[in-house]
């Protein structure tokens, strides 16, 4: 069942330290700021985070390296005109970095979420992020072997959430947020708001309840004035 | 597109912006089309509506409109330069998962890249110069690079230093292997077939003088 959590602090209690995090959002779209200021302060450390970029400007992804409890970021798009945090980091050799393409990101953990063992994917194939993979010709052509990502915690920003844990997102902040919530032993959501169970309807449900454990209603609404209900 | 070599040599190479309308009016109407970061977006200025051009962008959105205007601005509709945009009439959301399958799955029909070299095999370097101290960030490139149905390549020819980007081997670590189907630049454009580079128009400049600055057999048609 779905909790709807107190605050972001309740809704991130029980993190320890070693735990790898999904953190959704493409740059600050979707970015789950209000969860992860929450996960800076459970102190939790050693962390191995699992995001698609690694940080922007001072705040979210970013404080959160800057605090330095992060051990390892797996992410695509690490090297940002405003990624100086990481830069830093890892330039200072303080952050282990594995660059993943970004397609296969995305697949590695929706493979976690579904129960796949591993998967050939044609992308990278002949390249340095392809080696010492297994490889495969199939059907004449070649294919790469990815194995799953699964977290111990996702951390995911929706839009609309039911008292079901049934979420929709809201344009291109969607992002990762639907593939992260099936991959984790605990996804904890920030929603613009909750309504009651019914009043989202069934047909535009993106992620299911079944894949949410925790919701929290942000403190801060960025929504804009046009958006309507729960579409 | 023409069907016999032109040489243009009444003209300079093309600019920036003639190159974009290029490789727009070779873009087949109705397609799906996904424009990578930087000078590749520029593409979308020359796409006139009627040609009902469907764009992909690959953090989650077909039917990508124009950049947003300051009044528009919506920090959760971005592009994949995290640009913030506006949305078609018709236009769809989906997960990173699906958006990805569009590619891998053979689903796009072109898509418009950047490089720092071309192979005459079709192999694409575009994501990392191999400098020691460079941090690695590939993005979406590589998937891009194998899933559209064509990928076209957008770059100058040469590089600051005189040398071509079109090459017999890539010297840079590989985007994707085979996978580039047309070469766009300021000075020549070169279709990548199975039986070798083909140059099928050249702009301020020969045949003849391109082969004496390029190490790739180039074939005429």
């Amino acid at each position: 069942m779905t909790l709807i959590a107190q605050d972001a602090d309740a809704a991130l209690e029980g993190v320890t330290d070693g735990a790898t995090v999904l953190v959704g959002g493409f740059g600050t779209a979707g970015q789950p700021v209000e969860l992860i200021d929450a996960l800076i302060r459970t102190g939790a450390r050693d962390l191995t985070v699992v995001s698609n970029n690694a940080g922007n400007g001072d705040h979210g992804l970013a404080a959160l390296l800057a605090a330095g409890q992060v051990r390892k970021m797996v992410c695509s798009f690490p090297r940002q005109s405003d990624s100086w945090v990481f830069d830093e980091l890892y330039r200072a050799g303080k952050i282990a970095l594995e660059v993943v393409p970004q397609g296969n990101l995305a697949e590695r953990i929706r493979a976690a979420g579904a129960g796949i063992g591993a998967f050939f994917s044609p992308t990278g194939v002949g390249t340095p992020l392809a080696e010492g993979k297994e490889t495969r010709r199939i059907d004449g052509r070649d294919y790469v072997l990815e194995y799953p990502i699964r977290g111990d915690l996702a951390l995911v920003k929706a839009h609309v959430a039911d008292t079901r844990g049934n979420l929709v997102y809201r344009k291109t902040a969607r992002n990762f947020g639907p593939v992260m919530a099936t991959a984790a032993t605990t996804t904890v959501v920030q929603v613009d708001r909750v309504v009651e169970a019914g009043e989202i309807d069934p047909e535009v449900v993106v992620t299911p309840g079944i894949f949410v454990d925790r919701v929290v209603v942000s403190a801060v609404t960025t929504v804009l004035p046009e958006q309507g209900a729960a579409g | 597109m023409s069907t016999t070599t032109v040489e243009h040599v009444d003209r300079g190479p093309l600019s920036r912006t003639e190159l974009a309308r290029q490789i727009a009016d070779d873009i087949p109407a109705g397609s799906y089309v996904n424009l990578g970061i930087g000078q590749p977006t520029t593409v979308a200025d020359h796409l006139p509506a009627e040609r009902d051009v469907i764009l992909h962008t690959e953090n989650g959105m077909l039917g990508m409109g124009r950049a947003a205007r300051a009044e528009e601005v919506d920090p959760d509709l971005v592009n994949a330069g995290k640009i913030p945009v506006t949305e078609t009439p018709g236009a769809s959301y989906f997960h990173h998962a699906d958006s990805f399958a569009m590619m891998r799955g053979g689903h796009l029909d072109v898509c418009v890249l950047g490089a720092f070299q071309v192979s005459a095999s079709g192999d694409l370097a575009n994501w990392h110069t191999g400098e020691p101290d460079a941090i690695p960030a590939v993005g979406g490139a590589m998937d891009l690079a194998i899933g559209a149905k064509d990928v076209f390549v957008m770059m100058t020819l040469f590089d600051k230093q005189g040398r071509a980007k079109l090459v017999p081997s890539c010297t840079y670590p590989l985007t994707g292997v085979g996978c580039v189907s047309r070469v766009y630049t300021d000075v020549a454009t070169f279709d990548l077939t199975p039986d070798g580079v083909v140059v099928t128009a050249t702009f301020g400049t020969t045949v003849e003088e391109l082969r004496s600055r390029v190490d790739v057999p180039l074939q005429v048609r």
